[in-house]
């Protein structure tokens, strides 16, 4: 993994002690909350309903123990003994004092990690594929690119006061693990013709109440022209983009009311004017950052015996490998992917005590490695099989070995009323009563793969719009009620979702999410997921199961 | 005499400001050294610099300098207005005024004008500064100068990271 030389170290110091600085001013009343407000943002620190809350930036939710084990400490020392990751693959804490924040930094960047830029209109944290350096079908390292992309953004001077707040994912594999498509700014890595790597660069996804999926302005662009082309297409959103309305602000709706061809023609007029080679870094630097993410791996047979016998005398291991194990590039590896959504508890969140136990085991088995992805699970992508059986008794003892991984059970959900004062509904009780009623493993099993997203608001923090079941919470007359969507997707089939029907008072939801699962299971033909089944079908017969008792 | 804080190269100090901006709808045009609109400049601007008047030209947020492109060497000043302090799309414009069209001149900020914004301002080519915040002198110089560091090149001086360390190693 990256690690700071001197320069980072320096940088994220000053960073705290600037913060320091302006807590300062703030408690001795030298600043009002209003002029503090923007100078907070920039620090991750929001005003929620109950307390300030700290997001804390995992960049490209790539983890180590020490990292690992320091967010656990700050979630014991300075909140209530837990974190909640994000489906930005950022971990917050939702209960912190304004006095001590300036402290956590300094002691987060103790570890190299900051809160820089987890807010505020600024260009967010960048997305990578949580399963990079480990999966066999990347044709690059992204972290490598996502690193390059973190620091050019860090305190960029131009546009550190955007229109709207900016994200950026990167993938560099055909299976898209990480919603480029719902992104501002989404990169696929592709190789051209010349066997020379590139980016396809999409642009304006984003979901919100104008949700859209991004469009492609340019189908290679060699990655060594990577930020010079950022700069451009930053430059002309940071000139043109709406600052009227903040909910017409964010790219997607500049590229859409361009066009997306004009969009396309403005960059590449911007980038053209341009001096690249001010903006483009240099091989030297390049590979100097990709060094940080080489890693060797053990010569090992494909198979473990120990492994094979240990599946093989227990089927609730053997079912816990079907799902939450997925293939490593090095034979006799696998990555493991550990479920934080144990039904009937919160959807992301971890104790300090699971921290603590996943950088334990990250230390032990996974060469110093864990990942966080948007599903707001953890990963260690790298375990020996012959491990993988440790590895799943030291989980399951701390509660973390639910065998769910994209599983009806396995739901995405932001904090929503519980927390956040921009929600309209609870989304945590609702994800909770959801997985309860799908708690018999076998059950969720039968029934596959099901991405169930569920946002308190139009905000879309729960990614509702590209969930094969999409639950959106909204206020109507002060009662919570949600609006169902189905057939959406956040993969390489990215689709919005479709609306059911009328919006389903709060008890009604955990009921209509069975009735769905039940039309799939009558209606489904071989090997179809419940995506596929959609489809096929389309919204009819599920909108009869759900609505019947209204005729 | 109104005062500002300037870039000089002694570093920031106070100055006094030997320009009186004239209003749009200002009927009169007082003498010595001004600062117009564009619109302004467009209609009076050649008159006034064939007085041998200083001129300058103050760019809204929602004004682009390529407008201004041909009229740049002639310009003592321009002088960039952030209606508020999150509108960041003078950045933009203060790095094109130097690094695309060569503009050696004034490039003052103007409007809602903060402390935090310091360094930001600096690096994007602003030398010139009408804090609305009451700052001195001093008190910008130590927001600018709070990172010793930069990961990008614009349009200063300053050595980003990865020059830095390309010429350890």
């Amino acid at each position: 993994m990256y690690r700071y030389d001197t320069i980072d170290k320096e940088f994220v110091a000053d960073r705290a002690n600037e913060f320091r600085e302006q807590v300062g001013r703030r408690l001795a009343g030298e600043i009002t909350e209003e002029q503090f407000k923007p100078i907070r943002l920039m620090n991750g620190l929001y005003l929620q309903l109950h307390a300030y809350m700290l997001r804390i930036s995992i960049p490209y939710g790539t983890l180590n123990a020490a990292k690992l084990r320091k967010l656990a400490w700050i979630a014991k020392t300075y909140d209530r003994g837990y974190g909640h990751f994000t489906t930005r693959t950022n971990l917050q804490l939702h209960w912190i004092k304004l006095k001590d924040a300036p402290d956590i930094l300094e002691h987060l960047a103790e570890v190299e990690m900051h809160a820089m830029q987890t807010s505020g209109n600024c260009i967010r944290n960048i997305t990578a594929d949580p399963y990079a350096g480990a999966t066999s079908d990347e044709l690059d390292d992204p972290r490598v690119w996502s690193e390059a992309i973190r620091q050019w953004a860090t305190l960029h001077p131009e546009f550190s006061f955007l229109p709207r707040k900016f994200k950026i994912a990167v993938s560099a594999s055909a299976k898209d693990r990480t919603a480029t498509r719902i992104y501002d700014i989404g990169l696929a890595m592709r190789r051209g013709r010349n066997g020379e790597l590139g980016f396809e660069v999409m642009v304006g996804g984003g979901l919100g109440r104008t949700p859209y999926l991004s469009h492609t302005i340019r189908e290679f662009l060699p990655t060594r022209r990577l930020l010079s082309y950022l700069e451009a297409i930053l430059r002309v959103y940071n000139r043109h983009g709406r600052r009227d309305n903040p909910w017409k602000a964010r790219i997607k709706i500049l590229v859409n009311q361009l066009g997306a061809e004009e969009f396309a023609r403005q960059v590449e007029e911007e980038w053209a004017k341009s001096d690249h080679e001010l903006v483009d870094l240099p091989d030297i630097e390049l590979a100097r950052i990709r060094g940080h993410f080489a890693k060797s791996f053990e010569t090992l047979p494909a198979r473990s015996e120990a492994f094979e016998a240990a599946k093989a005398a227990d089927p609730e291991f053997a079912r816990w490998t079907r799902h939450n194990l997925h293939p490593h590039k090095a034979p006799g590896y696998a990555i493991v992917d550990v479920s934080l959504k144990t039904p009937g508890l919160t959807p992301g969140d971890a104790s300090s005590e699971q921290m603590e136990l996943v950088a334990d085991l990250a230390e032990r088995y996974s060469l110093d490695e864990a990942r966080v992805n948007y599903q707001q699970n953890l990963i260690l992508p790298h375990v020996k099989l012959e491990d993988v059986p440790a590895v799943w008794r030291e989980l399951k003892a701390a509660g973390l070995a639910t065998p769910n991984i994209d599983l009806v059970t396995d739901i995405i959900a932001c904090p929503g009323l519980d927390y956040c004062t921009l929600a309209n509904a609870r989304a945590i009780p609702i994800a909770q009563q959801i997985a309860e009623r799908f708690a018999d493993d076998e059950k969720a099993e039968e029934i596959g793969e099901l991405k169930i997203k569920i946002s308190g608001c139009i905000n879309a923090c729960g990614h509702h719009h590209v969930g094969h079941i999409g639950i959106l919470g909204v206020d109507k007359k002060g009662e919570e009620f949600y609006q169902v969507t189905l057939g959406g997707s956040g993969a390489e089939d990215a689709a919005l979702g479709t609306i059911l029907g009328p919006a389903l008072p709060y008890e009604k939801v955990a009921e209509a999410v069975e009735q769905l699962v039940e039309v799939y299971l009558r209606e489904r033909k071989d090997g179809e997921r419940f995506l596929d089944t959609f489809r096929r079908t389309g919204v009819a017969p599920f909108k009869e199961a759900v609505y019947a008792d209204v005729h | 005499m109104p005062t500002y804080i300037k870039l000089t190269q002694d570093g920031l100090t106070t100055v006094e400001d030997p320009f009186t901006f004239v209003a749009d709808d200002d009927q009169y045009i007082p003498p010595g050294d001004v600062i117009l609109s564009l619109a302004r400049f467009q209609t009076d601007g050649e008159r006034l610099l064939s007085e041998g008047r200083a001129v300058g030209v103050r760019v809204t947020a929602d004004e682009t300098v390529e407008s201004l492109a041909y009229d740049l060497p002639r310009l003592s000043v321009v002088a960039l207005e952030f209606p508020k302090f999150r509108d960041g799309r003078q950045y933009s414009n203060g790095r094109l005024l130097r690094e695309r069209y060569g503009y050696e001149g004034e490039v003052r900020a103007v409007g809602d004008v903060l402390r935090e914004q310091a360094q930001f301002m600096l690096r994007c080519g602003i030398d010139a500064f009408e804090p609305a915040d009451g700052s001195t002198p001093e008190a910008w110089a130590h927001a600018a100068g709070r990172f010793r560091h930069v990961y990008q090149r614009a349009a200063d001086e300053r050595v980003p990271a990865f020059v830095l360390r390309a010429e350890r190693q």
